[in-house]
């Protein structure tokens, strides 16, 4: 995986002494807290219902061991022992002191990472699949692709105040598991008469006002992928709308001007930027994609796995996927247990994970959007002892995209922002599902739920998604069906009147007992028997 | 219904609430707040970060914030009772 040279370092370096300054002052009280407020953001420093909470930038979602032991630590020396995996890949922290944020970020500095740009009207952390670079389905590994993008990004003098926040999402696979079209900017790495390139989408996004992003670029030629992002920053800084928070997204500027109209001025941006030569000169790339080599595979290891231990079996079947190599695997790991808070890792759970990645996953973990984590390369033969570890550490959960694997968002639990709490809804739905014959007879299910408007739990793409919303102070959830992140994007839509806390969870067992009743048979997803029959059944399944 | 004076601590986050001499840690402990010169002077003072009147109403259990975002405020997070400073 990529490792910082010395310019990467200096700059993370220098921004740690400039924030602890910051700090220092606003301690001292010699700046207000108008004034401190945007520099603390800018470092992923947010003020939440209880306490400080710290999001920390987790690159397109790799992670090595190393990496995950200093998440570890920091979790027990600064926090209360535990942390929160996101739908953007990172990990947050919940519970930070603001004096000793500096020295928190300066740990985090010594094993290459940082908070810089996970809040603010900023190019976001980039996102990616979380299965790059050991992906059977795969063209190649986009991971180099988000790294020259995240070295662009960064500090871009140009685009550190854009009109909003501004999120990227690389892949390199038709199957889809970055969720690509809900971006700011989706990329799909492609390959056209021999020339490796990207489809572009642009406009995306969930929140407010959910869009799928349209195609502006049917291929662009990977040598030119930065400077076209930049065209494309470039129509939206200019003319985003910076005079209305609610309408500031580029998909709003998309819609408005139209996809077309909003095409031909990216390309004629382009055009002026091309000749610069602003694109990554091809040794630059070189050296990043020299560091994401392949691990160092065993050639020797057998491609057969003994499945007689039942269990075991069923974690394959659900949690593990083929590896682009026969003899090796990619492992899923549910933060997802029974009864658990979807996405929140234990410190000793993150040793314990990173203490495997080491042993049997080549040092390298990922966190993936759905808040769970991936061994990416693990031997077949490997496997069960693998799941044995896992499973004496209740991480052996064979859920992975069941009915129980829930995205949700911290919601009214932890966040400023939030109408309604997430995570006791999330719970609940879990424990009426628990049984795990009950969730593999239902099969692929995807329920994502938000605690509020700004969709950090990804409702509008859900299954199933949930939405909390405030009802004169008190809790109240809108159920939506229909959406999906994957390939076949789709918005999902409100079913009906909202519910009570209880109620929502009634409801979704109600829409989930209608779904078996009128599939065409098992292997008929819930969201294809939604698409087929439509939501009429399930309304009158619930408000009949 | 009456108001409390409430708050967030600028050095550990912490939720504070106006006890009628300083702050404390425990909802229990607030007490119904005229007027808005004590707001205007805590947020002239910036040493308590989002400062805010809240609605609440008098039981007999203690001072009971209208909406349930300052009830969690109040008490702390609903799905880690073991993280909450005060019992639910």
């Amino acid at each position: 995986m990529y490792r910082y040279d010395e310019y990467d370092q200096a700059i993370v370096d220098a921004r740690v002494a400039e924030f602890r300054d910051q700090v220092a002052r606003r301690l001292a009280n010699e700046i207000t807290e108008d004034q401190f407020k945007p520099l603390r953001l800018m470092n992923g420093l947010y003020l939440q219902l209880h306490a400080y909470m710290l999001r920390v930038a987790v690159p397109y979602g790799t992670l090595s061991g190393t990496q995950l032991h200093a998440l570890a630590h920091i979790a027990r020396k600064y926090d209360r022992g535990y942390g929160h995996f996101t739908t953007r890949q990172n990990i947050q922290y919940n519970w930070i002191k603001l004096a000793e944020a500096p020295d928190l970020l300066a740990e985090l500095a010594a094993v290459e990472m940082h908070a810089i740009q996970t809040s603010g009207n900023c190019i976001r952390n980039i996102s990616s699949d979380q299965f790059a670079g050991a992906a059977a389905d795969e063209l190649a590994d986009p991971r180099p692709y988000a790294e020259l993008l995240r070295q662009w990004s960064s500090f871009h003098p140009e685009f550190s105040f854009l009109p909003r926040k501004f999120k990227i999402a690389v892949t390199a696979s038709d199957t889809d598991r970055a969720a690509i079209q809900l971006h700011d900017i989706g990329l799909q790495l492609v390959d056209r008469d021999g020339v490796r390139g990207f489809k572009v989408w642009v406009g995306g996004g969930m929140g407010r006002t959910p869009m799928i992003g349209h195609v502006v670029r049917e291929f662009i030629p990977a040598s030119q992928y930065l400077s076209y992002c930049e065209a494309i920053l470039r129509v939206y800084n200019r003319y985003g709308r910076r005079d209305n928070i609610y309408k500031a997204r580029i998909k709003i500027l998309v819609h408005e001007l139209g996809a077309e109209e909003f095409t031909r001025q990216v390309e004629a941006e382009w055009a002026l930027l091309e000749p610069l030569a602003l694109d990554a000169p091809a040794a630059e790339y070189a050296r990043i994609v020299a560091q994401f080599a392949e691990p160092a595979y065993d050639a020797a290891a057998s491609d057969q796995l003994d499945l007689a231990d039942p269990g075991f079996a069923l974690w394959v079947k659900q949690n593990v996927h083929p590896h682009k190599r026969p003899s090796y695997a990619i492992a899923t790991i549910s933060l997802k247990p029974a009864g658990g808070i979807p996405g929140d890792a234990s410190a000793d759970q993150m040793d314990l994970i990173a203490d495997l990645a080491a042993r049997y996953a080549h040092d390298e973990i990922r966190v993936t959007h759905s808040q769970n984590l991936v061994l990416a390369h693990v031997r077949k033969a490997d496997l069960h002892a693998l799941w044995t570890a896992l499973d004496g550490a209740g991480l052996a959960t064979a859920n992975l995209d069941l009915v129980t694997d829930i995205i949700a968002c911290p919601g009214l639990d932890y966040c400023a922002l939030a109408n309604a709490r997430s995570i006791p809804v999330a719970q609940q739905i879990a424990a009426r599902f628990a049984d795990l014959d009950r969730q593999h007879d239902i099969g692929e299910l995807k329920i994502k739920i938000s605690g509020c408007i700004n969709a950090c739990g990804h409702h509008h793409a859900g299954h199933i998604g949930i939405l909390g919303v405030d009802k004169k102070g008190e809790e109240a959830y809108q159920l939506l069906l229909g959406g999906s992140g994957a390939e076949d994007t789709s918005l999902a839509k409100i079913l009906g009147p909202g519910f009570t806390e209880a109620g929502i969870v009634d409801a979704v067992e109600k829409v989930i007992d209608r779904y078996r009743s009128v599939r065409t048979g098992p292997s008929e997803r819930f969201l294809d028997t939604y698409r087929r029959v439509g939501a009429d059944p399930f309304k009158e399944a619930v408000y009949g | 219904m009456i108001k409390l004076l409430t708050g967030n601590d600028l050095l550990t986050g912490d939720v504070l609430w106006w006890d009628g001499a300083g702050w404390s840690l425990n909802l229990a402990d607030a007490v119904a707040v005229e007027g808005d010169a004590l707001l205007a002077k805590v947020i002239a003072e910036e040493r308590i970060n989002d400062p805010a009147l809240i609605d609440a109403e008098l039981t007999p259990h203690g001072p009971r914030p209208r909406t349930m975002r300052e009830r969690i405020r109040g008490t702390g997070p609903t799905v880690r009772l073991d993280l909450n400073r005060m019992p639910a």
